[in-house]
């Protein structure tokens, strides 16, 4: 079986910054991927290159088997099977919550309006906010914006999930509801390739934890071996620097 | 004062509508004519040139950035003057100073339209523009569904004031005998003689109240959207527990 998300010797620069250094990795259908690690490391490079947010100068990922960041590739058409939660939600602020989770539906997939209603009115249900379709996203919190974004990006019933620190943003009582959502999620099966600094979600959820730092994968392992019996130096120190 | 009643009583036809329907349109109803189609041309001129500005394409960002500094570098009135003796030698016959004016106004006011454009993508967050990208958008359903609707509706206040502007300079017409209202006063000034003050405190106020109202009903326009965006009607039964709702203006004059 062919892996979802595949990287193979990617390399990226930021000028003359090394953001990723021969970064070879996969994720499996299905399985939840916790990339984790000291701020800088990364991270979220690393994530932003799966759709194509940031280039890469070197090498390769293929997601489902096709280069994404290959010059023939349709690229549209491809981020429509890539759902990716931002930092900061970015819910669009002209259209109402409905609106926000319909557009992208309607406009790229072509899906009936009424159709589309009925499936953003699910979404809203399974993240807990029928009550706020028509709200505009100014009024809503930031975990209850959150939701929506989530709920927007499952729209388009993408077969993997990324999320780019999707609670660090948020007051700490919001950040529960958001993860509550994305463990539904995780255990419905969906891939998930998830940066965060929740400790106790990267423990309960994920399949495999990757251990990042200076553009490099530093250990990956299972959570119960991570958190025990680290391997890396580097990983022991960031561990016990959380703990303190 | 009671001159000015006089005047309007003897030559307000004159200021609301020039010759018409004995001659051409003129006085006020071709100044707000004029304005109203510089206007609908200069606007989405205005808007593709300030797209080009941002596009990805070298060629044409370089082609956008030379009209907007060429243009904003000159006085209206050499365009004036340009379009009045060139536009004739280019395509071989006369054009009324109605239609050189109008020419003259979108090509201009395109330039300012375009910046003011510009300013309003710019200063949208990147994530806009990464969150339609990331949904499958493509690059144009992107600007006409998330960008503009939000960076023409932040930029309305300078949108509005450059269209009151547009009314403003269209008094330039007056040097190419265009008969809005500045060249209309000018007749009745010649025909008394004696009243210029009392007609061209006229001219004043017109222009005066057709910017004030504009700019009033922009305001309202304005204040409609964002209420609307802020304080969406809630469904019946629900409860209204967001500290946001409160950012509403006029809930809090009532609160507090």
């Amino acid at each position: 079986m062919i892996p979802m998300i595949l990287f193979n010797q990617v390399n990226k620069w930021y000028g003359d910054y090394h953001a990723l250094t021969d970064l070879s990795a996969e994720v499996k259908a299905g399985e939840v991927v916790v990339v984790c690690g000291p701020s800088g490391s990364g991270k979220s490079t690393l994530i932003r290159t799966v759709n194509r947010l940031e280039p890469i100068e070197q090498g390769q990922i293929l997601f489902d088997g096709i280069d994404i960041h290959g010059s023939s590739t349709r690229l549209n058409q491809l981020r429509t099977r890539i759902g990716f939660v931002f930092q900061n939600f970015n819910l669009f602020p002209h259209v109402s919550v409905m609106e926000n989770i319909m557009m992208s539906p309607v406009k790229v997939l072509g899906t009936k309006r009424s159709e589309a209603r009925k499936h953003a009115g699910e979404l809203l249900e399974r993240v807990g906010l029928s009550h706020k379709a028509n709200a505009y996203p100014a009024q809503l919190s930031g975990g209850q914006q959150q939701r929506v974004a989530i709920a927007r990006a499952l729209a388009m019933k993408p077969p993997v999930m990324l999320f780019d620190e999707p609670t660090s943003a948020l007051d700490p009582e919001m950040v529960g509801e958001v993860l509550s959502v994305m463990r539904s999620l995780a255990q419905e099966g969906m891939t998930m390739m998830c940066v965060t600094h929740e400790m106790h979600f990267a423990r309960d959820v994920a399949d495999t934890i990757w251990f990042m730092d200076q553009g490099q994968i530093l250990e990956k392992a299972a959570p119960e071996q991570f958190f025990s019996a680290p391997q890396h130096p580097r990983a022991r120190r960031f561990l016990s620097d959380l703990l303190n | 004062m009671f001159d000015v009643f006089t005047i309007l009583q003897d030559h307000g036809m004159l200021f609301l509508m020039g010759q018409y329907p004995n001659g051409p349109l003129g006085g006020v109803l071709c100044t707000l004519l004029i304005s109203l189609l510089a206007v609908v041309f200069s606007f989405p001129l205005g808007v593709l040139v300030g797209l080009a500005r941002l596009s990805p394409w070298r060629g044409l960002r370089w082609a956008a950035a030379c009209w907007v500094y060429t243009l904003r570098g000159i006085p209206l009135m050499m365009v004036v003057f340009w379009t009045y003796f060139c536009v004739p030698l280019l395509i071989g016959q006369n054009i009324s100073g109605f239609s050189t004016m109008l020419c003259t106004l979108v090509i201009y006011e395109s330039a300012y339209i375009a910046e003011i454009v510009r300013g309003g993508i710019q200063a949208l967050p990147q994530g806009q523009y990464e969150a339609s990208r990331a949904l499958g958008m493509s690059y144009l359903k992107t600007l006409r569904l998330v960008i503009l609707p939000q960076a023409l509706f932040n930029a309305l206040p300078s949108l509005v004031s450059q269209l009151v502007s547009i009314i403003k300079d269209s008094t330039l017409g007056y040097v190419i005998n265009v008969p809005e209202l500045t060249y209309a006063a000018n007749q009745v000034s010649n025909q008394l003689l004696t009243k210029p003050f009392q007609v061209f405190a006229i001219v004043a106020l017109s222009y005066y109240i057709i910017c004030f109202s504009l700019t009033w009903l922009a305001n309202r326009l304005e204040s409609w959207i964002a209420n609307k965006r802020l304080n969406a009607q809630p469904l019946p039964g629900e409860e209204q527990s967001d500290p946001l709702f409160f950012a509403n203006r006029k809930l809090n004059k009532e609160t507090s």
